[in-house]
């Protein structure tokens, strides 16, 4: 088993191509897999479709490939701070998927566990439920959403083992273990790899199974709305 | 006088219970966590993945690992926990959360709920209010009851696009509280110095 890789662009050889469906781990700039995301742009895969929470801000995150228009859908709950992907979804360049926040994770749990529809209350007599089978279970409506299964899943974590198994630290973990569930592939970026035997197996959140290729590197973790209070 | 922001907050704190896991939107229902009442054991789930929430850090306990659905950084509490989004919304969706104080651009008399989008106008996108509202035990929305051009934003009808069908359970406005009753809202309170009139006046909804 190797699955340490010298570098983002090493452990994306041969597993991008265009028109693929990428799901990205990742809320807000927190926890996102900014490594893999600078080697997606530099390898200039064109025609993307991302599962992702968000879409970055302009200059960081999933928004340096919308600077370069290699995204063609974005499937997301929330697209607020990101002025150049409102300016390309308004012209009809990009295309976007609104799936409730609930729903979205959802849908990438279940592509990863096999499951390819579930049924749920969210959105029901909403815009979402639109042409989505609808079935009463126990006097109450539900709606049907579809499993996610992605041709690669990139996600970043805080710490793994050289077999892939995966720490997540804080609100950093958020969408990155359902995210990496439902890929084909998962490419995971940590800020540390250790040795084997050195994670608590009781603490491991994701285990290698989830994980084919592995990278270390420095992270930016852009804060998105420095809050304090005074004291 | 109608309530301010701040006693909007004071007044959906009220809503809170003992032992009660809650949800907190973003805009003034966040500052509903400055008015719990002394001696009550609230815990504050961030659906981005923590029960626990707690204050806005110093410059030092700043933490780019640690933030608040809103993006916010924040801190956390000895109870605090982290999770994955499918667990965090596993337990919205299931119902674990006791209630969820949001605000509202729309709210109709028969609690459908509209605060997400505006046709025409820039939409950002649902994040998470369409669970919330779908899954927790009890929906509290505070908002203005009117807009800027002293229109009711509490309405027969949303004309918006609905966030939720028939989930609000109380709405707290700067004019007083009411509840989502069979066939209208129902008035339980009303703002110091505001009238039954002045709250009629502002309500297109019908009040029973």
């Amino acid at each position: 088993m190797h699955k340490i890789y010298d570098s983002p662009s090493a452990a994306l050889e041969g597993l991008l191509h265009d028109g693929m469906f990428i799901a990205a781990g990742g809320f807000g700039l927190c926890g996102i897999p900014e490594l893999l995301i600078q080697a997606i742009k530099d390898a200039g895969t064109k025609n993307l479709t991302f599962a992702s929470n968000n879409a970055g801000v302009d200059d960081f995150g999933i928004g340096i490939l919308l600077q370069t228009k290699q995204v063609k859908k974005m499937i997301s709950s929330y697209v607020g701070e990101n002025a150049e992907f409102m300016r390309q979804y308004l012209s009809g360049e990009l295309e976007l998927e609104f799936n409730p926040q609930g729903t979205l994770a959802e849908r990438m749990r279940a592509g990863g566990a096999g499951i390819p529809g579930f049924y749920t209350k969210t959105g029901v007599g909403t815009v979402i439920a639109d042409g989505k089978e609808h079935k009463d279970f126990d006097g109450q409506t539900y709606i049907m959403e579809r499993g996610i299964i992605a041709d690669l899943s990139i996600v970043k974590a805080w710490k793994a083992d050289d077999t892939g198994n995966l720490v997540f630290r804080k609100t950093a973990r958020n969408f990155n273990p359902p995210a990496a569930t439902c890929g084909k592939v998962c490419v995971a970026e940590v800020e540390e790899i250790v040795p084997r035997g050195s994670l608590d197996p009781d603490s491991i959140h994701l285990p290698g199974i989830y994980v084919h290729r592995l990278i270390q590197g420095d992270h930016e973790k852009r804060i998105e709305q420095r809050t304090i209070r005074e004291g | 006088m109608p309530w301010d922001r701040n006693q909007m907050a004071a007044r959906a704190a009220q809503e809170l219970q003992d032992g009660w896991y809650v949800n907190l939107g973003i805009g003034i229902p966040t500052l509903v966590s400055n008015y719990i009442p002394d001696g009550m054991d609230v815990t504050l789930q961030s659906e981005n993945g923590m029960l626990g929430m707690g204050p806005f850090p110093t410059e030092d306990e700043i933490d780019a690992d640690l933030i608040n659905a809103g993006k916010q950084t924040i801190t956390e509490l000895a109870r605090t926990s982290y999770f994955d989004s499918a667990t965090s919304f596993g337990m919205i969706r299931g119902g674990k959360i006791a209630m969820a104080i949001l605000g509202a651009m729309e709210v109709a008399e028969n609690g459908d709920l509209a605060n997400w989008m505006i046709p025409g106008k820039l939409v950002k996108g649902m994040g998470g209010a369409m669970d919330l509202v779908a899954g927790v035990g009890r929906v509290v929305v505070v908002m203005d009851h009117t807009s800027k051009h002293g229109d009711s934003k509490l309405l027969k009808r949303c004309t918006l696009p609905l966030t939720g069908a028939a989930v609000v359970d109380r709405i707290i406005t700067n004019l007083g509280v009411l509840d989502v009753a069979h066939k209208g809202l129902h008035i339980v309170e009303l703002a110091d110095g505001v009238t039954r009139e002045q709250m009629l006046a502002a309500t297109e909804a019908t009040i029973v």
